[in-house]
């Protein structure tokens, strides 16, 4: 995670991604094709749990700059 | 193939594509993910160890937040550079397999279904569209206020009239920005080739303490962006004092992807 990040556009657009959005279709959009062990995490609670965790701990990383607009 | 990888499944795209090479990327385990093609379709895969991968040891490694955070944020970088080149399906994190010859097995069993999954959202972008009931910008709330004009020997039934008042009210705004929400849901979706809904996000999710009303995804041609994004502005002007609209994307089509599911085993 504290890798830094070469600042090509890639990596630009990758910051501004909220993990709270990518999650909503990382996780739960999409689809699982069944394999032998393809994990259906979504319909974990565990996953739930880590899930608030996750947004948590990076909203102190990052700061209040999701705050209200001023 | 040895058993000292799972195969990690990123995207499905068509072999004919003229795509950027997956190999200067860094996959969810650090790989460097690669191309297994099979009749006309590409799997974008990578390696991964099973030490790290396999159903207990990822069940851990999901409850913790830097991990988890870094893999899905890799996940998402290979597919978007596929996404934003070529038409690629992207695919949910953690879809796994034993090893290469499975996910080729898959390609050939299902490749009319892959085919046509990649025909439906080929030269379309996803968009997201938020709306939240705008608290901050609700007009002050007149009956309350005058509810409240203390009545000298009965302050705490003045004060429970208040509170009762506020409450009453922050139910209608609730119910009015969602009416509001339905209508933007339906006036995008007409304009977008499919649209769906994802669960409202919770106030602790998203760091916003203003309620979720909508949270929509739009399945848009790119040469229709333009077009979407000006009625999302049209939309915003329109419900501005009642609810805040923010629109992400485009994205890779995670959300209108249907693919073929298999049995447990098979």
């Amino acid at each position: 995670m504290a890798q830094p990040s070469p600042t090509s556009s890639a990596a630009l657009r990758q910051r501004d991604v909220a993990l709270v959005d990518l999650l909503d279709r990382v996780l739960a959009g999409g689809v699982v094709i069944a394999g032998e062990i393809t994990l259906s995490i979504a319909d974990v609670d565990l996953v739930r749990i880590s899930l608030r965790a996750l947004i948590a701990s990076v909203r102190s990383i990052a700061g209040d700059q999701d705050g209200d607009p001023p | 193939m040895t058993r000292d990888a799972y195969t990690w499944l990123y995207a499905i795209a068509s072999a004919a594509d003229d795509r950027p090479d997956p190999g200067r990327l860094s996959g969810v385990a650090g790989e460097r993910p690669r191309l297994l093609t099979s009749e006309g379709l590409a799997a974008v895969v990578g390696s991964v160890p099973p030490s790290d991968f396999d159903a207990t040891a990822l069940q851990q490694h999901l409850q913790d937040p830097a991990w988890l955070e870094a893999a899905v944020r890799a996940h998402h970088r290979v597919v978007d550079v596929l996404a934003q080149s070529s038409h690629a399906l992207p695919l949910r994190f953690a879809t796994l397999y034993h090893d290469d010859q499975r996910v080729l097995d898959l390609l050939q069993q299902h490749r009319r279904a892959f085919q046509a999954a990649l025909e439906r959202i080929a030269g379309r972008m996803e968009w997201g569209v938020k709306g939240y009931l705008d608290t901050a910008h609700r007009p002050p709330d007149e009956d309350a206020d005058s509810t409240g004009t203390p009545s000298p020997g009965r302050p705490g039934t003045a004060y429970l009239l208040r509170r009762r008042a506020a409450r009453d009210q922050a139910g209608r705004a609730l119910d009015d920005a969602a009416e509001r929400a339905g209508q933007i849901h339906r006036r995008l979706a007409e304009y977008a080739d499919e649209a769906t809904e994802h669960p409202l996000q919770s106030a602790e999710m998203t760091a916003v303490r203003d309620p979720m009303v909508l949270n929509g995804a739009y399945l848009v041609g790119r040469g229709r962006a333009q077009g979407f994004t000006d009625l999302l502005a049209d939309l915003r002007q329109a419900h501005a004092p009642a609810l805040r609209v923010e629109l992400t994307g485009p994205w890779p089509p995670y959300s209108f992807v249907e693919l073929p599911t298999t049995d447990g085993g098979r």
